[in-house]
């Protein structure tokens, strides 16, 4: 990853919120606003415990852009560090389980999701701009995915597996 | 022998399961498909049961149930139409449908699968928030034009300011 400026810990759209539905406009990985959102994506996944990738939708801008960072994660194999992409596409996708996912935009639900746990992802870096192919596996492979569909403008929520696949996240307080 | 819906239907507490499972086998029925969920503390429960019993019989049976006023329970024939049912046959899609709340949601979008022939087999909502969201598994007729079906369902979304996918249901075969 090239180095970022000092990024910022931004407020995260909540679902039903339709910023959350826009599908991403592609973007300028070199543009300095491009730039800053890669930092502040970093910055505010981040400063959110387990969260695992974010994307512009959640902060409120609806660009093609997204994070991911699975470091240490106990259910990642391959992994990339914390990483941003720009105009990231899914080339290749095998190996569909089924898992329960959650989401920073849809705080009180799960899901149980079935997704690739091989993936081809393409993308640009920001900054430099440098075209990346970014081949991965398991959770890190589920992240992209997830992310990718928020740049869609999709939710895990349009992927269910089922009328009860939905569930309201267990809080213990 | 005949086949009774029996629903219990109220306010939850621990044992209510136990409670009508017991009695129902003290009459010698044979539990078939049941299911049993739980909206915000309100139980709701339908069991399909095989018994020799009368309808009058288990009514009775499940007397102590409805006793203090919690619970609403309710003993009817059904015909037996054996498994699976016809309406049921068909192509499985999962309908997922999620926005602010409103009224009309449910309304709308199963209505544009029922004029389609389609048959919702199951179904479940969530309010949390002020979001909503509806999952519906669909049975399509076979000739149904899915993709004519996706277009009036965007629409229809549209107009109520939601968010819509229908995809078909994928089974692992093991
Ligand atoms: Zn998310």
């Amino acid at each position: 990853m090239p180095a970022l400026p000092v990024g910022a810990v931004l407020p995260v759209r909540l679902a039903p919120d339709r910023l959350l539905s826009t599908p991403g406009e592609a973007v300028d990985p070199r543009d300095p606003q491009v730039v800053q959102l890669a930092a502040d994506l970093l910055a505010t996944q981040d400063a959110a415990p387990g969260c695992v990738g974010l994307a512009a939708q959640q902060v409120g801008l609806a660009w093609r852009v997204l994070s991911v960072d699975v470091s240490d994660h106990p259910k990642a194999r391959t992994q990339h560090g914390a990483f941003v992409l720009c105009n990231a596409v899914l080339v290749e996708a095998t190996r569909r389980e089924r898992g329960r996912e959650g989401c920073l935009s849809v705080p009180d639900l799960t899901g149980d999701v079935k997704r690739a746990r091989r993936a081809v992802v393409r993308g640009l870096l920001p900054v430099t701009g440098e075209p990346v192919v970014i081949e991965t596996d398991a959770f890190e492979a589920v992240a992209l995915q997830h992310e990718i569909d928020h740049t869609d403008g999709a939710l895990f929520l349009d992927r269910v597996a089922g009328a009860h696949a939905l569930h309201a996240r267990q809080t213990y307080r | 022998m005949s086949l009774l819906a029996v629903t219990v239907l109220g306010h939850d507490r621990p044992g209510i399961v136990a409670d009508t499972t017991a009695a129902l086998a003290r009459l010698g029925g044979n539990l078939e498909d049941s299911t049993m969920t739980l909206l915000r503390g309100h139980f709701a429960m339908l069991l399909l049961v095989q018994t020799a019993a009368s309808v009058t019989d288990v009514e009775r049976a499940l007397q102590g149930l409805a006793a203090d006023g919690a619970l609403a329970v309710d003993v009817r024939e059904v015909p037996d139409a054996g498994a699976p049912t016809t309406a049921s046959t068909g192509a499985p899609y999962v309908l997922s449908v999620h926005g602010a709340d409103r009224p009309g949601i449910v309304g709308g979008l199963t209505g544009v699968v029922a004029a389609a022939g389609g048959n919702v087999t199951d179904l479940s909502t969530r309010l949390t928030g002020d979001l909503y969201v509806l999952l519906a598994e669909v049975a399509l007729p076979s000739g149904c034009d899915v993709v004519a079906l996706e277009q009036r369902l965007r629409a229809a979304a549209e107009e109520l300011g939601v968010d819509v996918w229908l995809r078909a249901l994928d089974t692992d075969e093991l």
